[in-house]
């Protein structure tokens, strides 16, 4: 899996292409509780972009301010060269960032299918009068968005699952459910939240695997958070450490692995 | 043996995605609907047709509207009764203002009606969820219960009160009022309800129905989506409404035949109709049909069906017994199946499917 996976990182195209997404100076308060303070990092078109950190280092607080869930108090956070003041999590899906959690949050009672296809909700025009009645434009339209949603189970190897209610799916096939669902908005900037959590070995390979295709085939910039340090180290092009809600470092993955502040963060430091 | 989808290919993405896509189903409904249609105008009495009938079509319908609510978005609403009174008293205002207005075209507008109020009464799901909004639903029901009694203009100043419907013609034939024969408001009442199944079938169907499931399974995942929640929960209070204000107009004009509406719509109505809700199967359109059959007609068989049959029952006794029955079967199904009799249904068929041999 290294050497594979080794060939895709450092490349220096990555290095040279625009930034798609910009977090500036970004902070982020619970009442009195600082969950992320003045953080900057940028993710560059079609790179896979890790965010990683020990626990409660707000990885995934920011992840909510990037898709619209928290508004940080201080900073700002560009997307395609547009500022984004007040943002809803609907008008971060609208603008193409789609995501998945950390604890899967599938649509428990709907289908795999049905799950997938609720992805292309922001690609469906039809209004209320066509989707009564189920013919003519509607029909055709639900059919078009069928083949993209089939071709997303194709890629994803699911196909055995598709009728299939979620709720009673194992994890591992939960989460490959999740990131169909995000693929299926054909984001720009797809975010990841521990797409790895909870996998066997195997499991995970698929997953780096589903991930680095997405990225190439695709094109989706990527943004990850992982505690699997080999996948991340192997996955993506750029890391970006956070500890407390501070950054402690951000370069390549040689470069991180190298920093002594991030050794200290996961390994502790003598007093 | 009969029923089995063996040698059944689709080859295209539009016969996968029919409601119906198995032959047999499609067969059973055909038969369904001929029996509808046919079979019981010819061997039911006039008793049969306006006792069970026609309250179980009408039932029925206000069960798919607050199956539509509950079981597709997952809100709660203890107002079905208002909202079905919001139907019947708009149906009657307008029907008195407008005597020429052909009378099914009033009674679908009078649905507009309530889904107006509905959405009205709906605007604090965005913030509250579960039983708290069961309690801003109630408030609904209270309100409107006050108000079906407490303005007159409502009842256009009867001495009575109550709703008198007055006879309306369609096609030369009385469909509402004292003279409408029992097949005629049966029919009206029939071809109103397969054509709203099929609309509320197609919505859940399709991008709406998605969505509002997804706002009931994960609501913030539903939201980065795309899906504004607000306006999907409005939508399903809409459309709600709406059915329950038609259901509410028929009950008045096809089968009471007029009366003190502020009695019929009170909040036992309510909570009967989330109980077939309830035990039919939430977040299926099948369910509300077995619901409304189950709750509407089990007081007709134990006060009718069992002395018919010989058993000796006084009203007033079977009326307690049906009470109790009620209640318990409530608790067991709650307990033993809470997905209701659509998912014993469904089993039902999976066994039928692999019969005889089930491995």
């Amino acid at each position: 899996m290294n050497a594979e996976l080794m060939n895709v990182t450092g490349e220096p195209i990555r290095e040279k292409s625009e930034v798609l997404l910009a977090v500036q100076n970004v902070s982020l308060r619970f009442g009195g509780v600082k969950a992320i303070s003045d953080v900057s990092f940028d993710i560059r078109k079609g790179e896979v972009r890790a965010i990683i950190g020990p626990n409660g280092a707000g990885k995934t607080s920011m992840l909510n301010c990037i898709n619209g869930f928290y508004q940080p108090q201080e900073g700002q956070i560009t997307f395609k060269g547009q500022r984004r003041d007040r943002m809803k999590p609907h008008r971060a899906a609208a603008a193409g960032i789609a995501r998945t959690f950390q604890n899967v949050a599938l649509f428990k009672g709907m289908s795999t299918l049905d799950n997938i296809m609720t992805g292309r909700t922001l690609k469906m025009k039809r209004g209320f009068f066509w989707q009564a009645l189920r013919h003519g434009p509607a029909m055709t339209e639900e059919i078009e968005h069928r083949r993209v949603v089939e071709d997303i189970i194709d890629f994803l190897q699911i196909e055995h699952i598709r009728k299939l209610p979620v709720g009673k799916l194992p994890y591992g096939l939960q989460k490959r459910v999740e990131l169909g669902r995000a693929l299926a908005m054909e984001p720009e900037l797809l975010l990841l939240d521990e797409p790895m959590a909870g996998m066997n070995l195997e499991e995970k390979e698929d997953m780096c695997r589903f991930i680095l295709d997405v990225n190439q085939q695709f094109g989706t910039t990527i943004a990850l958070i992982e505690h699997d340090m080999g996948v991340v180290m192997d996955l993506s092009d750029r890391v970006v450490v956070l500890e407390y809600g501070r950054k402690i470092a951000d370069g390549t993955p040689s470069e991180v692995k190298a920093d002594q502040k991030v050794i200290d963060a996961y390994l502790g430091v003598a007093h | 043996m009969f029923y089995r989808e063996a040698g059944q290919f689709k080859s295209t993405y539009q016969a996968d995605m029919a409601v119906f896509p198995i032959r047999q189903d499609r067969i059973g409904l055909a038969v369904i609907l001929l029996i509808a249609f046919i079979g019981i105008p010819l061997i039911g009495n006039d008793f049969f047709i306006t006792s069970v009938m026609i309250p179980f079509l009408v039932f029925s319908l206000a069960a798919i509207g607050l199956n539509i609510l509950t079981g597709y978005t997952g809100l709660i609403s203890l107002g079905t009764a208002a909202f079905m009174g919001v139907g019947a008293y708009a149906a009657y205002k307008m029907t008195t203002a407008f005597p020429g207005v052909n009378i099914i075209v009033l009674i679908l507008v009078s649905g507009l009606f309530s889904a107006a109020i509905g959405v009205l009464f709906g605007l604090p799901s965005l913030r509250i969820k579960g039983f708290y909004l069961a309690v801003a639903t109630l408030a609904a029901q209270f309100f409107l219960q006050w108000a079906f009694v407490r303005v007159p203009w409502l009842f256009n100043y009867n001495a009575s009160g109550a709703i008198e419907v007055p006879q309306r013609l369609l096609f030369g034939i009385p469909v509402t009022g004292a003279s409408a024969s029992p097949e005629t408001r049966y029919y009206v009442c029939l071809c109103l309800v397969i054509v709203m199944t099929w609309f509320a079938s197609n919505l859940v169907h399709g991008k709406i129905g998605r969505s509002w499931m997804a706002v009931r399974d994960m609501d913030i995942a539903a939201e980065l989506m795309g899906i504004k929640l607000l306006t999907a929960k409005l939508l399903a209070f809409a459309v709600s409404s709406f059915y329950a204000g038609v259901a509410g107009a028929m009950m008045i004009f096809l089968w009471y035949g007029g009366g003190e509406a502020a009695d019929v719509f009170n909040i036992r109505l309510s909570f009967n109709i989330l109980f077939m809700v309830i035990i039919g199967g939430l977040g299926s359109l099948i369910g509300s049909f077995f619901g409304a059959a189950f709750i509407a007609s089990l007081p007709t068989i134990m006060k009718f069906g069992l002395p018919a049959l010989g058993v000796p029952l006084s009203g007033a006794t079977a009326e307690h017994v049906t009470f109790m029955l009620v209640g318990a079967l409530i608790i067991v199904f709650l307990i033993v199946e809470p997905h209701g009799l659509a998912r014993l249904w469904q089993i039902g068929k999976q066994k039928l499917r692999t019969w005889p041999f089930p491995y």
